[in-house]
C-alpha cells in the first residue's frame, strides 16, 4: 500500500458574492500518494485551480474560505495549522507551478535572485551556496547555460524557459508535492512534451507527488496513473488513466473524450457538450450535469447522486445514478 | 536505469532555444529621451542650476549677504550684471546663493512627501478594506484644500521657518503620492508573479517591498519630477507671504518679496528672480513632460 502524501477529504471551498457565499467547490476528496501524477481535469471554471489553491490556502482572505473539509499532508491537517507554519511548507514541502510561465516571473528581478530567494527562505544557507543550487537546479532542469539564465530578467527568455525557471524554482527545495496547475497550456507543442517530460523525470528521481491539473485530455493519458473528473466543483468521475479512457462512466467523461479530435477519423464536426457550466449561484437542484446531459432522467433533476464506488473495479467511482441502475432498472426504462 | 535519465535529459535539450542578447533598456531610453528637445533643453537647465546650487558661493562674484551703500538699487552693468538691490547687494550673486536655499528646500519637501506618500500608498493598496479607505479618505481631505491654501495652514499652525516650510510641501505632496502608489499596487497585486511569491512562503511586508514596490516605482517618477516644481513654486510663495526664510536669507521667494517695494523703481530686483522661479519651475515640468513620454510604451 502505497503511503498517501497528501489526503484532502470533503473540501468545500466557498466565495463571498453581494454579501452571500457561493460555493465553489463542494465535498471533494481525493488523495496522492509518493511518487505518483494525480491528473485533475475539468472544464475552466469547474473549481481545478480552487482546489490546489484551497490546499496552498492561497484564497484571497475575506472574499474566500474554506467551510469544511480536512487537508492532511504527512498525516497533518494543513487548513488548522497556524499561518507561520503554513508559509514553512509553501514552497518547502508543497510547490506550484502556474500556468502563465512569462507572468509567473518578477519582471524586475533576475533570475537568479527569485531561484535563490526561495532556497534561501527555507534553508540556512550563504548567498554563495544558495546561488551554486541555483544553477544546479536550473542544470537540472535542461537549461544549458545556468550563468546566463541566472543574470537574465524574465524578458530576456522565452516562454519555455520561463517554465524551466518557475520548475527549477518550484523544485529547489525538493518538495514532497508539486501542484502544476495548467504547466503547459501557454506552451507550444515540443516545448509542452520537454516539459512533460522533465516532470515525469523529478517524479521518478525523488518521488516527488504531482497534481497535474490540466484540460488537455492528451497530457491526461500521457502522464497520469490515476484521473479525476471534475464538473462544477464536484468530483463526477475517479479512475485510473486507462480505464478512464477504455470506459469513461460519467456522461460529463464520456463527452470529454468525444469531443477530443481522432487523428485518421473522417468525421467532419467535432461532437460537443451542448451548453455551458452552470452559474454558482444559480446550481440546478440535482445533478449538476443533467440540464446539459442526454441521458438525464427526472431523478437526475431532483435529487443529486452521490460518488460511488463503481462495482467490480478498484479505485472507481462515478457520481451519476446510471451506475446504480445498471444492474436492475436499465431494463424498466 | 539511471543512464537512461541522463540520456533523456540530454536529448530532450539539446535544442533548447539560445538567450536572446540583452538589450540595454538605458541606451534604448536616452535616444527616446535625446528626440524632445524641450526635455533635453529643461535637463541641461535643471543641472546648471544643481551646478549652481553646489558651488554657488565659491563662483557668485560678491558676497551674497554683503552690503553696499554706495551702490544702492543699481540697475545691470557690468560690475553688477543683474543689478542691485535696495542695500546695494548683488542680485546674481544672491540668486545664486538661493538656488542651494530654494532647491534643497523642494527637494527634500518633495522627497519626504514622496516617501510617506510610498509609504501609505503601498498599505492601502495591499491591505484595503478599513485601511484603504482610512488612508484614501484623510487624501481627500488633503486635496480638498488648494495646495497653497493647505500650506499656508500648516505653517500658520508650525510658525514661520524653513523647516516648516519643508514640512509643509510634504505634507501636501503625500496625497498625489499615496493614491498613485495605490492604484499601481493594486494591479500589481494581482500580478501572477505576486502569487507565486506567495507560494513560496513569503511573508507579507516581503512581497510588499520586494516583489510590489519596484513595480510601481515607474508610475511615480514622472510626478516626482513634476512635484519638484510645484514644492519650488509653493516654496517661493510662502517665503513671499513671509511665512519661509528669514528675511536675511537669498531665498528666490523672499527676495521678490522684498523687490517688490521697489517695483518703480528697480524692477530688476524682482524681474530676475521671478524670471528664475519661472523657469525652473517650467524646466521640471518639460522634464516631467519629456520623461513621461518617453517611458510611455505606448507613445511612438
Amino acid at each position: 500500500m502505497a503511503e498517501k502524501l497528501l489526503d484532502v477529504k470533503n473540501l468545500r471551498t466557498e466565495f463571498k458574492r453581494d454579501k452571500s457565499w457561493v460555493t465553489a467547490v463542494n465535498d471533494v476528496s481525493f488523495h496522492i500518494n509518493k511518487g505518483e501524477i494525480l491528473g485533475l481535469v475539468g472544464e475552466s471554471g469547474c473549481g481545478k485551480s480552487v482546489t490546489s489553491l484551497s490546499v496552498m490556502r492561497l484564497l484571497p482572505i475575506g472574499t474566500s474560505r474554506v467551510s469544511e473539509g480536512e487537508v492532511f499532508f504527512n498525516g497533518e491537517d494543513i487548513l488548522k495549522v497556524d499561518k507561520k507554519k503554513m508559509r514553512k511548507i509553501r514552497g518547502h514541502k508543497i510547490s506550484m507551478i502556474f500556468q502563465e510561465p512569462m507572468s509567473s516571473l518578477n519582471p524586475c528581478m533576475r533570475i537568479s535572485k527569485q531561484i535563490t530567494e526561495a532556497i534561501l527562505l527555507h534553508n540556512d544557507l550563504s548567498k554563495d551556496e544558495a546561488y551554486k543550487r541555483a544553477f544546479n537546479v536550473l542544470k537540472s532542469v535542461g537549461i544549458p547555460d545556468p550563468d546566463m539564465t541566472l543574470n537574465s530578467y524574465p524578458h530576456q527568455l522565452s516562454g519555455g524557459m520561463c517554465q524551466r525557471v518557475m520548475i527549477a524554482m518550484a523544485m529547489s527545495c525538493e518538495p514532497n508535492l508539486l501542484i502544476a496547475d495548467e504547466p503547459t497550456t501557454a506552451l507550444d507543442v515540443t516545448i509542452q512534451a520537454q516539459i512533460l517530460s522533465l516532470m515525469e523525470e523529478i517524479k521518478e528521481e525523488r518521488d516527488t507527488g504531482i497534481l497535474l491539473i490540466t484540460h488537455d485530455l492528451g497530457v491526461v493519458a500521457e502522464m497520469c496513473s490515476r484521473v479525476i473528473v471534475m464538473y462544477a466543483g464536484r468530483i463526477v468521475e475517479e479512475a485510473p488513466v486507462r480505464e478512464l479512457f477504455e470506459s469513461p462512466m460519467h456522461p460529463y467523461t464520456q463527452g470529454l473524450i468525444e469531443s477530443v479530435p481522432k487523428l485518421g477519423s473522417d468525421m467532419t464536426s467535432l461532437p460537443s457538450i451542448p451548453g455551458s457550466v452552470p452559474d454558482l449561484s444559480v446550481m440546478p437542484k440535482g445533478c449538476k450535469f443533467a440540464p446539459r446531459c442526454k441521458y438525464a432522467m427526472d431523478i437526475c433533476r431532483e435529487k443529486e447522486p452521490e460518488l460511488v464506488a463503481v462495482p467490480g473495479q478498484e479505485h472507481r467511482c462515478s457520481r451519476c445514478v446510471l451506475h446504480k441502475l445498471e444492474e436492475k432498472e436499465v431494463s424498466k426504462l | 536505469m539511471a543512464e537512461m535519465k541522463s540520456t533523456v535529459n540530454i536529448q530532450n535539450f539539446e535544442d533548447a532555444e539560445a538567450l536572446p542578447k540583452p538589450k540595454s533598456k538605458v541606451k534604448e531610453f536616452v535616444k527616446k529621451f535625446t528626440k524632445r528637445k524641450t526635455a533635453v533643453i529643461s535637463f541641461i537647465f535643471i543641472v546648471l542650476l544643481l551646478l549652481a546650487a553646489i558651488l554657488g558661493p565659491y563662483i557668485a562674484p560678491y558676497d551674497a549677504s554683503q552690503a553696499d551703500y554706495s551702490n544702492l538699487l543699481q540697475g545691470p552693468s557690468a560690475a553688477h550684471i543683474w543689478g542691485t538691490d535696495e542695500f546695494g547687494r548683488d542680485v546674481f550673486s544672491r540668486l545664486l546663493a538661493g538656488t542651494r536655499l530654494s532647491l534643497a528646500s523642494a527637494l527634500s519637501a518633495t522627497i519626504v512627501g514622496t516617501a510617506l506618500g510610498i509609504l501609505f500608498g503601498l498599505i492601502a493598496g495591499f491591505y484595503g478594506g478599513w485601511i484603504d479607505s482610512l488612508i484614501m479618505r484623510c487624501c481627500d481631505i488633503l486635496f480638498s484644500f488648494p495646495d497653497i491654501l493647505l500650506a499656508i495652514a500648516i505653517v500658520a499652525i508650525l510658525g514661520p521657518g524653513m523647516i516648516n516650510v519643508i514640512i509643509a510641501v510634504a505634507v501636501f505632496t503625500v496625497p498625489s503620492f499615496a493614491r498613485i502608489i495605490r492604484s499601481a499596487t493594486i494591479s500589481v497585486k494581482e500580478s501572477l508573479y505576486v502569487e507565486v511569491a506567495r507560494s513560496i512562503g513569503c511573508k507579507n511586508w516581503r512581497i510588499l517591498w520586494v516583489h510590489i514596490f519596484p513595480g510601481t516605482i515607474q508610475s511615480m517618477i514622472v510626478n516626482f519630477t513634476m512635484r519638484v516644481g510645484t514644492a519650488i513654486l509653493a516654496a517661493s510663495s510662502l517665503s513671499f507671504l513671509g511665512f519661509g526664510a528669514n528675511v536675511t536669507e537669498p531665498d528666490w521667494g523672499a527676495m521678490l518679496s522684498q523687490g517688490r517695494n521697489y517695483l518703480n523703481t528697480a524692477p530688476h530686483i524682482v524681474l530676475f528672480p521671478g524670471i528664475l522661479i519661472f523657469l525652473t519651475v517650467l524646466a521640471f515640468n518639460l522634464l516631467g513632460d519629456g520623461l513621461r513620454d518617453t517611458l510611455d510604451p505606448k507613445m511612438s
